[in-house]
């Protein structure tokens, strides 16, 4: 597998513009539940501190800031315009979705009809030592779901 | 190509190593002789751990294949053989640093020597409290109001145990700051190491920034403070010649796998008036002289800090090792890296974008280079360059203190060993100087 199937253009923009990213500059709306998760992978020091806002039942925002490499603040980025507008429910099974495409080593094909830009990840999977940065984020919006929603 | 700078006495050691010697040293290295990614090979992650060579591979092949036995029990042809190659490789390893034999304790690595000895030092405090073992043990007990002193480049390893001592024991832990190059702040050494201080830990070489520290001076200031001196040889041991009892330090530890030997075995060094009288850490089989119901009296050392079966095969493969390196000659070797550093760190220099750490080019530094690549995280450097058949390490290196002392919290390390080439290294720099365009940085 060639290093651009890993690094495809929709990482690597997404690793330069950042969606979502800067928490202190946006605060969650009026009248919205949060959560808050902090995720720190401790083989190479990428960090994700991710807020969620549910309002009736959707994700009215996520907000988050990081450290890390290009996969991580990448896959933060995607998330977070992912997960916008989603319902608790349809969250969920995204997440469900990209971790089980993430652990199976490139046996399972990414779905982009649930993982819409997530999907270009896909690659990562067949990298176990980069699946991590992939996931970092996508472990702090499920810990920031359960507590808000 | 940069000026090497290097001890004035290594330049007696002729003749010097050139590539033509290094691509047939290579040949005695099975697994660098593979594709990777459909490239060849380019090693330089020997910091992290070095390959073998087929000597190595073969010695501990031999030993399973015709010696194996338990050693130090049992009164067999088998057990006999074993017990003889396993000691002997314990005075081969031990001339190879300039120890004596019994100044030999065998260990997992680095890290268990340097747990063994935090956790003896603790024993030690235990056993002057309750009168037992020799006097000089209260002199070496450590108690609130006594201070350990390292320094802010340590790897995890002689850091780690050191905290966790000062914690049992209630005494401080200091450390000797880096400037912003990463040198030493030798200047406030003289004032954090006094009368206070009973333990002084430092490494010989970092695994970071490739300076070899004033050991010395270092020395030299324990000794006014009367305390007792730990040496990491992880990155030194390996790569130049070692004389330990030169250096004079009291204690010295280093790791198998990072000198061309298997996993699983490494070694600590003490001096032996220190080593008879400290308590062992690990106690058990074969390691007593006589036990009741009630205690047990311990042999001296090295027998003393080895309970259980030992790491027999290890051992051999070890001494295998050292030989290996013996025969090259540890000052060509040094030479040759050095040769190799400089020239790593003169071509990272000179591609934008590029923050190396620890001494600039024409500066001593051993084979390794750790650097920053601006917009760029470590991983995806790494990845970058795996995909072109070179491997290198990323991440802390173990040495978080450090690297957040340089407002960094990971970077990418290149380290050579005796089997790289000067077209490894420029292979590695020209795959560096394309990092930044591909990931936009």
């Amino acid at each position: 597998m060639s290093l651009d199937q890993l690094y495809q253009q929709i990482i690597l923009d997404h690793s330069k513009a950042r969606h979502g990213s800067g928490l202190a500059g946006t605060a969650a709306p009026d009248g919205t539940s949060t959560g808050q998760s902090h995720q720190l992978n401790p083989v190479c020091g990428d960090e994700v501190t991710l807020r969620l806002a549910v309002e009736n039942g959707k994700v009215a925002q996520v907000s988050w800031d990081g450290a890390g490499c290009s996969i991580s603040m990448a896959s933060a980025s995607v998330l977070s315009e992912l997960a916008e507008g989603m319902t608790v429910e349809e969250l969920h099974q995204a997440i469900d979705s990209f971790r089980e495409v993430l652990r199976s080593r490139g046996k399972i094909p990414a779905d982009p009809e649930v993982l819409g830009d997530a999907a270009a990840f896909e690659g990562v999977a067949r990298y176990a030592a980069r699946v991590k940065c992939a996931m970092i984020s996508w472990v702090a919006a499920e810990d920031a779901l359960n507590q808000a929603a | 190509m940069a000026v090497v700078s290097t001890p004035a006495t290594l330049e007696r050691a002729l003749p010097a190593m050139d590539d033509a010697e290094v691509l047939r040293i290579r040949n005695d290295f099975p697994v660098l002789n593979q594709l990777v990614n459909g490239q060849p090979l380019v090693y330089l992650d020997s910091g992290a751990t070095s390959q073998n060579p087929l000597s190595v591979i073969e010695a501990e092949q031999e030993f399973y294949e015709q010696r194996n036995a338990a050693v130090h029990r049992g009164a067999h042809h088998l057990a006999v053989e074993a017990t003889e190659v396993f000691e002997d490789a314990r005075q081969t390893v031990a001339d190879f640093v300039g120890a004596d034999y019994s100044e030999v304790i065998w260990t997992s690595n680095a890290t268990e020597g340097l747990n063994l000895l935090s956790y003896a030092f603790s024993n030690a405090g235990m056993w002057a409290a309750q009168g037992r073992g020799d006097e000089r043990l209260r002199e070496l007990a450590l108690n609130p109001g006594d201070e350990i002193v390292v320094t802010e480049m340590e790897h995890h390893a002689n850091l780690i145990p050191w905290q966790e001592l000062a914690f049992r024991t209630g005494a401080a832990l200091r450390y000797i700051p880096v400037d912003d190059a990463g040198a030493l702040r030798m200047d406030l050494a003289g004032d954090i190491i006094g009368p206070r201080t009973k333990v002084v830990a430092f490494t010989h070489a970092s695994n970071v920034l490739g300076v070899i520290n004033p050991v010395a001076e270092l020395v030299g200031l324990a000794r006014r403070a009367g305390a007792l001196v730990v040496l990491d040889a992880c990155q030194s041991a390996p790569h130049l010649a070692l004389n330990i009892k030169e250096l004079d330090v009291d204690f010295a530890v280093f790791s198998g796998h990072k000198m061309l030997a298997p996993t699983g075995i490494g070694v600590l060094y003490g001096k032996q008036e220190l080593l008879d009288i400290l308590p062992p850490f690990l106690t058990g089989g074969s390691m007593i002289t006589t036990v009741t119901m009630e205690r047990a009296e311990y042999l001296p050392a090295p027998q003393r800090f080895e309970a259980g079966t030992q790491r027999i095969s290890q051992a051999v493969a070890l001494a295998a090792a050292a030989n290996y390196l013996t025969e090259t000659g540890l000052d060509r070797i040094h030479y040759w890296e050095s040769e190799l550093g400089q020239r790593m760190v003169a071509g990272l220099e000179a591609i934008p974008g590029i923050r190396v750490l620890g001494p600039a080019a024409g500066q001593d530094r051993i084979g390794l280079a750790a650097f920053d690549v601006e917009g760029v995280h470590a991983h995806d450097v790494g990845q970058f360059l795996d995909s072109k058949g070179i491997a290198v390490r990323v991440g802390h290196h173990c040495a978080q203190p450090l690297h957040r002392r340089l407002g960094l919290t990971a970077t990418t390390r290149a380290s050579a060993y005796l089997y790289n080439t000067t077209d490894d290294v420029d292979q590695f720099l020209n795959a560096v100087a394309g990092v930044r365009a591909y990931f936009r940085a």
